[in-house]
């Protein structure tokens, strides 16, 4: 399997994910109720993803300097600054926290 | 423009636009970090032209560059991608209007951003108008940034000494906050399904992990009496309106 190969796999196969969406939708009605679900889980997706890009590296554990800027910026956040703000505060924490502790 | 500017409000806009200044940043480093890696410029170009979705590219092409395989590439990239599939089904109303092609290319725009946006809306024509001007935006920004970064390849400097990294975690949580604020069985089904990703990384496969979430979300749901769904609770501050919406 070359480049291509991997290229027109991960095209189709993401692409069928994205359009399930609207065709099933219109075959099924989905109630309030499983809107409500789904948009439930895409919020919990969403978590989990930022977990773990702000946690993890690969199978490891990031460097401690990552998440200690997505603290600040999801402080940030929580105290409804608006995203400007909390993409600065949390890139300059970061890349300041590893110019102070360079390894 | 002025009409998206009184639809959105001013202050959406702006973040729209910062996120897609944060994304043409990962964008560019993707480009030059796949070149760098010894792939060829039109692959990291075609793949986000094609796939549209940075974080199965930065795992494929992470995997291909790491000489993880083929097979072990495409199934990262899909394992990640498969959140788009209840991503789509969220935004389904969105997608649902419209001629059959920009339903197709509408499709096409479901990444975690547009789809972010558009649920922080609440009324239809505000949850389109952001759908679909996130995801053209970050679109026309993100392959443009991918280009020059395959073009630039080796002249940029490491990207996370600026903090890069920790941007995007940041934003996200930043995007879903809202959703978060006024629903606390939502809030522990999103705590323990972080916690769950996060724990089960070290040994499940790339992409894997992040699929525990909705399990944790079905646990708090059982676990709650009455119905099974999260009710919202009403908000405890509103967003503050714009005065030109």
């Amino acid at each position: 399997m070359n480049s291509a190969t991997v290229l027109a796999l991960l095209a189709v196969g993401t692409y069928a994910l994205r359009l399930a969406g609207p065709v099933f939708h219109r075959r099924l009605q989905l109630s309030e109720r499983t809107t409500r679900l789904l948009g439930a889980l895409a919020t919990v997706l969403l978590a989990a993803l930022a977990a773990t890009a702000a946690l993890t590296q690969g199978h490891h554990l990031a460097d401690w300097e990552r998440p200690g800027g997505v603290l600040i910026g999801v402080t940030l956040a929580a105290r409804r600054m608006p995203l400007p703000v909390v993409v600065i505060g949390t890139a300059a924490t970061t890349a300041l926290l590893r110019l102070l502790f360079v390894p | 423009m002025s009409s998206l500017c009184r639809t959105l409000g001013r202050p959406t806009l702006a973040d729209i636009a910062l996120v897609c200044a944060a994304d043409a940043v990962v964008g560019a480093t993707f480009g030059a970090v796949a070149v760098a890696g010894g792939l060829p410029a039109w692959l990291p170009i075609a793949m986000s032209v094609l796939v549209f979705a940075g974080g199965a590219q930065i795992a494929a092409v992470g995997v291909l560059v790491a000489g993880g395989g083929a097979l072990a590439a495409v199934a990262t990239g899909l394992a990640l991608n498969t959140r788009l599939l209840p991503y789509s089904l969220a935004v389904s109303d969105v997608l649902d209007t419209g001629r059959w092609w920009t339903r197709l290319l509408g499709a096409h725009l479901v990444v975690d951003e547009s789809v972010a946006f558009a649920l922080r809306q609440d009324d239809a024509r505000r949850r389109r108008a952001a759908y679909w001007l996130t995801g053209v935006s970050l679109f026309v920004c993100w392959n443009a940034a991918v280009v020059l970064g395959a073009l630039i390849a080796g002249t940029l400097g490491n990207p996370d000494t600026f903090g890069l990294d920790a941007v995007f975690p940041a934003v996200m949580v930043a995007l879903i906050l809202p959703a978060l604020a006024g629903d606390r069985r939502l809030r522990t089904a999103a705590v323990l399904g972080a916690l769950l990703a996060v724990a089960a990384t070290p040994v499940l496969p790339a992409g894997l992990p992040l699929l525990l979430a909705p399990v944790a979300l079905v646990a708090v749901l059982r676990k709650g009496s009455g119905d099974s769904v999260p009710e919202p609770e009403p908000e405890p501050e509103p967003e503050p309106e714009p005065a030109d919406r």
